[in-house]
């Protein structure tokens, strides 16, 4: 398994820097929402809830901008017949998926937390954030692919991702956001050990959820 | 030894029968010949084989293995070349081959043989989307015998090719048990399938061309 899911990141990665689609659209959306919120809410300086609630809606609805492009080479190229046709498990194509979201993910936030501490935030990035984002964005990465497999063979794939995709994550969002929150505070306080559990048990439960009916989602 | 049995196979979509009755049975070695109008259920015969959709009635198997059962064992052992050729267009030749070497567990070093045996050896490094037609097909023929697969399952496979590199490619699809979907009236197989509106019309190992033409009046 861990040849193809090599495999999978690889090329993924390769057609990603070749023709850079996803990321860039991800930054830009989100420096254009924190910018739409900038002058909404007509504050110099966002903190505490608040900044922490604006960071992570804007930061999943980019993700939802990733997760609508996650199969498009594999639907429009044929590679899920081509990764099909292997010898090999076909949860690879999960993991390694869920992978490149994950990257993806993190990549951007490097873009958008600078910009998020320039047009927004009052306080200066807390580096404990990291932590907060990797729980959480591999829980977008296993959410975002199991929805993306779900939609990509239908026809409203574009409106099936945000609807499935935004209510699930909903518990993450706010796990993220309230663990989020004290560190985006003026004199950061300490993360909260019961946030960053909800997080690891959420992406736990989604991730033996999607190992289990990954497989039937391939199906023709 | 029997490379593939089928009984009474069918598939169908929805309400939409796409296949039913196919009942036939090709010996190692040998080529089917697959004839029939659009829709007359080639391609879905094709794919069942291919282990890409599952039999919704009979009993399929392929190189002694039952489908879809133990489709895994049969992927390594199958090459399969449909309408789409599988590669992926921002990629290289060289690098498209390369993805399926790492899935299919072939070394690399068989790459560059097989691209020069199809000719696309002076065009490894271009992106496939800077491909002619045909080139995309000979590059899609490399992929699908890469890994030395001992049933080739075929729609086309000359579709776009001129004579010269249909003389290129055709080396390479010889020599193995095949399943050949084909337009071409003269094509022979050492059994020829006739399909028409998803049922057989034909199963014979002598047909004439006349009979072929007939599915398509």
């Amino acid at each position: 398994m861990r040849r193809a899911v090599g495999a999978l990141i690889r090329k993924d990665l390769l057609l990603q820097r070749r023709t850079p689609e996803a990321v860039p659209a991800m930054v830009l959306f989100s420096i254009g929402t924190f910018v739409l919120f900038h002058f909404a809410l007509d504050e110099r300086e966002v903190s505490g809830n608040l900044a922490s609630g604006i960071l992570w809606v804007t930061l999943l609805f980019a993700a939802v901008l990733g997760i609508n492009r996650l199969f498009v080479s594999e639907r429009e190229e044929g590679g899920f017949d081509g990764f099909l046709l292997a010898p090999v498990d076909r949860t690879a194509m999960l993991v390694a998926k869920a992978t490149v979201l994950f990257l993806f993910l993190c990549a951007v936030e490097v873009f958008v937390l600078a910009a998020f501490a320039i047009l927004l935030l009052g306080p200066s990035l807390d580096p404990a954030l990291a932590v907060v984002l990797l729980l959480a964005n591999a829980g977008i990465a296993v959410i975002g692919t199991l929805v993306a497999a779900l939609a990509i063979r239908t026809r409203a794939r574009d409106l099936l991702v945000p609807l499935l995709a935004l209510p699930l994550t909903i518990p993450l969002v706010i796990a993220a956001a309230r663990a989020c929150a004290p560190l985006l505070t003026e004199g950061a306080g300490a993360l909260e050990g019961r946030w960053l559990g909800v997080l690891g048990l959420y992406d736990l439960v989604f991730g033996l959820l999607a190992y289990a009916i990954f497989d039937f989602l391939l199906e023709e | 030894m029997r490379a593939i049995e089928l009984a009474d196979v069918g598939r169908a979509y929805g309400e939409r029968v796409a296949l039913a009755g196919v009942t036939l049975t090709v010996e190692e070695g040998e080529t089917l010949a697959v004839f029939g109008a659009n829709g007359a259920g080639k391609t879905t015969l094709l794919r069942i084989l291919a282990t890409l959709l599952r039999p919704h009635h009979g009993a399929v198997k392929v190189l002694g293995h039952a489908l879809p059962r133990e489709g895994w064992a049969v992927r390594r052992k199958i090459g399969f070349l449909g309408h789409d050729p599988l590669l992926y267009r921002d990629l290289t030749a060289r690098e498209n081959l390369q993805f399926h070497a790492r899935l299919h567990d072939v070394p690399f070093d068989r790459i560059d043989a097989l691209l020069d045996a199809v000719g696309m050896l002076a065009r490894a490094d271009d992106p496939v989307h800077t491909f002619s037609r045909g080139m995309v097909q000979r590059t899609a023929v490399a992929r699908a015998v890469l890994h030395e697969p001992e049933l080739l399952l075929l729609d086309e496979p000359l579709a776009g090719l001129d004579p010269g590199a249909a003389a290129l490619v055709e080396p390479l699809l010889a020599g193995r048990t095949r399943v050949v979907i084909s337009h071409d009236p003269a094509f022979r197989g050492d059994l020829t399938l006739g399909l028409r509106g998803g049922r057989v019309a034909f199963c014979e190992r002598h047909v004439t061309p006349d009979d072929v033409q007939a599915l398509y009046a």
